[in-house]
């Protein structure tokens, strides 16, 4: 039973051979059929894996500290704020960004489903679709964030975001302490995907050596 | 439908658990079933609710028994059968045994495939009518228990809360699933985590929903 569950739970599950099988058949015929492209298949699973990811959404993060008028449009208009980026399409049509602060802390979950912003942050990890993320979350998030390595500190509020709707929120996590005048590019480096789920914070700067000069020198 | 898709707040899943490194895909049967999933949606006619909702429609044993990527082929072959796009025999031989439906959209191409996939779609409608509640205003999420398709969760039945956005009006998934477009006016709604779970909620959290208006009565 335990096997059982974390297996189908955690991404593996099924049968390997017989949900292979199923997928192949249905690739068999519906292409066989006319009704399917496997170049499309192709195109779309290459897209998916090397084109968007969090990367993108660390941009959008990066601009919003550096940039205060961004940072507005951004709160006024998320959709067209990131648009500006190139950020938009599937999974991402009506965006809504929300900022965590010295009293506030943002979590966003699918109870429903396994909805998430394809465009900013790629396709979701196992973990966010998981029936332990998607139950818990709502109830327990301090707990589950706990799980997920981050201790939201003890006088924080913290705001889940359940998407019920085709809206995908975005959070802005706090700009680590010990950047100022780091340009965008280089805080990018520092906001992961789980920062902007949630689950997470920004890293702190690398305590390494400060500039590639000093780095050669 | 109150169906086990609806997980907000159940008991028993266990831990979660990141995984590190994690590829985007865990088998080649996952990338399969994931691009043919979208691509099966366009020649189909399934949108994107009517996906969900078959989904929702699975057997639970079979909803919790498979993994994600299994769910969404028990999703497609369900949607194939449905449509008339292929018959459970060929699904079983994996051979084609019957002409394809003549009506059938041709299959997308790799361009549009793409090009959907970077476009996306829209979901938001002009207004009709004003929006019924505002920023501020207090709210209770309606007792329903739906056959078919909707997307607001149980846990929040019957629960009061405070509107805190108010987006625009959206396409109605209630209606969509089956067929009929209509939108309403979508709002963000926030419940104290005690309005949710009582002695049980942790202090300090809240969770909000997206929710159609006739979801939704003034409190």
């Amino acid at each position: 039973m335990h096997d059982h569950h974390d297996h189908a739970d955690a991404g593996g599950g099924t049968a390997m051979s017989e949900v292979e099988a199923r997928v192949r058949a249905l690739e068999t015929v519906l292409t066989e059929k006319g009704h399917l492209d496997p170049a499309a298949l192709d195109a779309l699973i290459d897209h998916f894996q090397t084109q968007v990811g969090p990367r993108n959404g660390a941009q959008v993060v990066a601009r919003a500290w550096t940039d205060p008028a961004f940072a507005d449009r951004l709160r006024q208009d998320a959709t067209a704020a990131i648009g500006e980026l190139g950020f938009l399409g599937q999974q991402g049509e009506h965006m809504v960004a929300v900022w965590n602060d010295a009293s506030t802390h943002h979590l966003v979950v699918c109870t429903l489903c396994s909805c998430y912003p394809w465009p900013v942050l790629g396709l979701p990890p196992a973990w966010y679709k998981s029936f332990a993320y998607r139950s818990r979350a709502v109830r327990e998030p301090r707990r589950v964030i706990a799980e997920c390595g981050h201790d939201v500190p003890a006088g924080k509020q913290i705001r889940v975001w359940d998407s019920t709707a085709e809206i995908r929120y975005l959070v802005i996590p706090e700009r680590p302490d010990g950047t100022d005048g780091w340009p965008a590019e280089r805080l990018a480096a520092l906001v992961t995907r789980d920062a902007m789920i949630g689950t997470g914070v920004a890293l702190p700067p690398d305590p390494a050596p400060q500039s590639p000069a000093e780095d050669a020198a | 439908m109150n169906g086990v898709h609806d997980m907000g707040g159940m008991h028993g899943f266990g831990p979660v658990r990141p995984e590190a490194d994690e590829p985007v895909f865990h088998a080649d049967w996952e990338s399969r079933a994931f691009a043919m999933n979208l691509l099966l949606g366009w020649v189909s006619g399934q949108n994107l609710d009517a996906s969900r909702h078959g989904l929702e429609r699975l057997a639970p044993a079979d909803y919790l028994g498979a993994s994600y990527y299994a769910r969404w082929a028990l999703g497609i072959a369900q949607n194939a059968l449905e449509s008339g796009l292929a018959t459970a025999e060929e699904l079983a031989e994996g051979r084609v045994l019957v002409p394809p439906r003549p009506d059938a959209p041709a299959a997308a191409t790799a361009e549009a495939a793409l090009n959907a996939a970077c476009t996306g779609g829209w979901y938001a409608r002009d207004p009709d009518a004003p929006a019924r509640f505002a920023v501020g205003n207090r709210v209770r999420a309606r007792k329903t228990a739906p056959t078919g398709h909707t997307r607001l969760p149980r846990y929040v039945q019957g629960a009061v809360g405070t509107v805190v956005l108010v987006h625009a009006p959206h396409v109605l998934p209630d209606a969509s699933a089956h067929g009929e477009e209509r939108a309403e006016w979508l709002y963000a709604v926030r419940f104290a985590g005690k309005d949710l779970w009582g002695e049980a909620a942790e202090p300090g959290a809240s969770t909000a929903i997206d929710a159609w208006e006739s979801y939704l009565e003034p409190a």
